[in-house]
């Protein structure tokens, strides 16, 4: 009976590992988008930069973009960062910024201090841009066509390797046909 | 030719190490002595190659040899010297290196100070410590090699050190943090030793102890320095964020303090035996996940994981083995607790057991609260943040009530105290206390429950340290004569409580009483803080080494007269890209006047973040003092006696109950 006391740390151990081991095998980068073939939501928000100015979702239109989701609180957004800007600058690539239940000085000093790979920012402190996207957690990231439809979505973090296997292609293939 | 030189040392020491866990042991459970002498010469051969391999990347970062993958990722030819040197620890190999180069010397250092102990125990201390270092190699050389090259195409100049990492603070606090997360190593070999040879008794808790102290000892630096770092270098002023990152070395802290007093007990009156090895396991893989799950990024962000998958599943695999292993020994070896209540309701043992009960509850609240997010993360149940809040509200009241029961806990007796006695003990102490604070509180500006009640903690702890030593001091051949009788454990006690009370005190009135103001200024302004004034002169630049910065010029004035002039500075280093800002502190005993600049507002217009931070040093000083506790406590005359009457004795044989010559009472 008392030995039986001591083998109770070894079960908490096992059950706490079998439940996170379950986790593990889902892998979170693998979600489909609802939206995917649709257009990008209509949302009406401040320019991150400008709080003065509104923007919308016309933003999209014209040319092949991704919309990033980001937050000063999301530390994997902190390590996509430098892609993001080797993106923008080294493959020429229109990043649009949505910034994600964050506040403005914060993402102000952020962007500062890491610089700024974003053609324009929307800034969405309450998540309602992000809820309609089904945003399940930063970073994620949409391919959005020329003509505003939602053609990809990446959850988690963009490396080079993410980016020469799944957004290039969807991306070039997006510009060759438009 | 040196780096492929290093990880044939890497693979060698590897080898070692697998010979090291199954030699001695093998010798120790068949009582061969001849296998069991191979133990300490296989342990010094594992730190000289582990120490070579070490010496070879170091070598590598500062000849700046790019041609290694992990030196062009981490360095860059422009840094100073000092931080190529500390580059070496700046990435995920190079830190996992440091950590095997601990682990080694830290066997070494058991295969050396052990004459005393019977070869059996060394032989299976030696070779669980053996079984880690093979966990850690077998993950360096498969999975995360320092000494990778980039041939042919060698980079010309390296990516550089994250500048986060560039500072005196940061060289210092990784491997003072390794230190104490490796020395609970050894205090985990001492347990599984001991559940091996099935001797839990009052000479394997002596063995155990000195090693376990000074692991906390250098972990509490660790910390201090960590908290330090952040608060002069994030920029902020904060100096605990409860982040993952940091909860992470506060867990073994916390489970390792519990350790150390529960050791005292089992030392001392051979109770709480299983408990005392559940601890010494317990703050073992907690330190594990403290360093490698930081390192590898899961505690961060569940992404990281899926990223690098093959080092995820290695940690996760090690971890497994290590818990399950040493769980299930636990469950077949650890001793059944007979019902023979050796010692009162009202004792030393009690007060101890209590302070345990305080410090595991406090190790589950932090590791619940920054386990309890991933855990929703991971099982796709939605998105948490357990903040500051939470901590602050359930923490606080824990480390009150520890500092509560420890002033009490100090007068109390082993195996039985009196109530009475107790009570009127602690009336004068209480007196003191209560009207001291009331004096510190109001002085400050103003009663504050919360503030009153940690101020009071901390005095507590304090009036009744004095108290004890003072009552224990006494002697008939006069003060300074009782004082020098006292033990080095003793002192090493009282210094710890009081770096205790110190970081109490630290912590509540700055958390309370410093002041915090975020304002817009241009060049001539003046804004005040509390009771200071400060004056923004102008702005201006500088060029550093490897950076550009623009620096404010301040004059800071009390009551007009001026006492400092501050140049906070935004620094632009020029090869990352990066931006860093560097606060200026005019640093006190009693405040700290902190002042950091933010962004350009507009053309000449700055966001500047002004403080006023009542006694932040304490926080650290506190720290300091307790890491001095723990290195005088394990110089204490007992623990060398012993092994110069046991080497004139001559024989291996554990002495069984020599400590309790001391005087009765010191908990040390």
């Amino acid at each position: 009976m008392k030995r039986f006391l001591l083998f109770l740390p070894l079960l908490v151990a096992v059950v706490i590992g079998v439940v996170l081991f379950a986790g593990i095998g889902r892998d979170p980068t693998k979600l489909e988008s609802a939206l995917i073939g649709k257009p990008v939501p209509e949302f009406s928000l401040p320019d991150l930069h400008n709080p003065d100015a509104m923007l919308d979702q016309s933003l999209f239109r014209g040319r092949v973009t991704l919309l990033n989701v980001w937050g000063t609180w999301c530390p994997a957004c902190r390590d996509e960062h430098d892609d993001l800007i080797w993106l923008a600058e080294e493959k020429g690539v229109t990043i649009i910024g949505l910034n994600y239940k964050d506040n403005r000085e914060d993402a102000l000093v952020w962007l500062d201090r890491l610089g700024d790979p974003y053609r324009d920012i929307i800034y969405d402190p309450r998540g309602t841009l992000g809820f309609d996207l089904g945003v399940y957690g930063a970073p994620e990231t949409f391919v959005i066509d020329a003509g505003g439809i939602v053609r990809y979505r990446h959850v988690g973090v963009i490396n080079e390797a993410v980016w020469e296997q799944a957004l290039q292609p969807v991306i070039n293939e997006l510009q060759g046909n438009g | 030719m040196y780096p492929e030189l290093g990880q044939l040392a890497l693979i060698l020491a590897l080898l070692l190490a697998v010979l090291l866990s199954v030699v001695p042991l093998t010798g120790s459970l068949t009582g061969r002595d001849n296998l069991q002498a191979f133990a300490r010469p296989l342990a010094a051969g594992m730190f000289v190659f582990v120490g070579l391999a070490f010496a070879v990347l170091t070598h590598a970062f500062v000849t700046d040899d790019f041609s290694v993958a992990y030196v062009a990722n981490n360095s860059n030819s422009m840094l100073p010297w000092y931080f190529k040197f500390s580059a070496v620890w700046g990435g995920h190999e190079g830190s996992l290196l440091l950590w095997i180069f601990m682990l080694s010397g830290w066997t070494l250092a058991v295969a050396i100070f052990s004459r005393r102990l019977p070869s059996v125990m060394i032989s299976q201390v030696l070779s669980v410590l053996g079984m880690v270092s093979v966990g850690f190699l077998l993950f360096i050389v498969v999975t995360s090699n320092p000494f990778d090259r980039l041939l042919p195409n060698v980079p010309a100049d390296g990516a550089d050190l994250n500048p986060l990492l560039q500072d005196l603070g940061l060289i210092i606090h990784p491997p003072m943090l390794y230190m104490g997360y490796v020395g609970f190593a050894i205090a985990f070999a001492f347990a599984i030793a001991a559940l091996i040879n099935g001797r839990l008794d009052a000479a394997w808790a002596r063995w155990s102890r000195p090693w376990t102290t000074v692991a906390w000892a250098f972990l509490s630096l660790g910390i201090a320095l960590g908290s330090w770092w952040a608060y002069y270098e994030l920029g902020w002023g904060g100096w605990w964020f409860w982040d993952p990152v940091e909860n992470a070395s506060l867990l073994p802290w916390l489970s390792g303090t519990a350790l150390m007093h529960s050791l005292a007990v089992t030392e001392k009156r051979g109770v709480f035996k299983s408990w005392t090895v559940l601890l010494a396991i317990v703050t073992f893989v907690l330190s594990l996940l403290g360093t490698f799950l930081v390192r590898s990024g899961v505690l961060t962000s569940v992404h990281a994981f899926a990223s690098d998958p093959e080092r995820g599943t290695f940690l996760l695999a090690l971890l497994a083995v290590t818990v399950i292993g040493s769980l299930a020994l636990y469950a077949f070896r650890a001793p059944v607790v007979h019902v023979r209540s050796r010692y009162g309701s009202l004792s030393r043992e009690i007060f101890l057991l209590l302070n345990n009960v305080l410090l595991v509850s406090a190790t589950l609240l932090v590791a619940v609260g920054t386990l309890y997010p991933l855990v929703l993360d991971y099982l796709e149940l939605g998105k948490l943040s357990i903040g500051e809040p939470f901590f602050n509200l359930t923490f606080s009241p824990l480390a009150v009530a520890t500092g509560l029961l420890l002033g009490a806990g100090i007068f109390s007796r082993w195996k039985k105290t009196d109530g009475g006695w107790l009570a009127r003990k602690l009336l004068w102490p209480l007196a003191v206390s209560v009207i001291a604070s009331t004096v510190v509180v109001t002085g400050y500006g103003g009663f504050r429950p919360w503030a009153f009640l940690g101020v009071f903690a901390a005095m507590w702890v304090t009036v009744a340290t004095f108290w004890d030593l003072w009552d224990k001091s006494s002697s008939r051949k006069g003060r300074i004569h009782g004082l020098r009788r006292q033990s080095r454990s003793y002192y090493g006690m009282v210094l710890g409580h009081l770096g205790l009370a110190i970081t109490m005190a630290g912590a509540t009135v700055v958390s309370n009483y410093g002041i915090e103001r975020d304002v817009r200024m241009v060049p001539g302004d003046v804004a005040i803080v509390g009771d200071y004034q400060f004056v923004f002169k102008d702005i201006g630049e500088r060029r550093g080494a490897n950076f550009t910065a623009q620096y404010g010029s301040f004059d800071v004035m009390l009551d007009g007269e001026p006492i400092a002039e501050l140049h906070p500075e935004k620094r632009q280093y020029s090869v990352g890209m990066s931006v860093m800002t560097e606060a200026d502190i005019d640093a006190g005993l009693f405040r700290d006047i902190f002042v950091a600049i933010g962004e350009r507002i507009s053309d000449d217009a700055w966001a500047i973040r002004l403080q006023y931070k009542p006694l932040v040093r304490w926080l650290w000083l506190g720290a300091l003092f307790m890491a001095a506790g723990g290195f005088l406590a394990i110089s204490d005359r007992r623990y060398r006696i012993r092994e110069r009457a046991e080497e004139k004795a001559g024989t291996g044989s554990p002495v069984t109950d020599a400590g309790s010559a001391r005087p009765a009472g010191a908990v040390s």
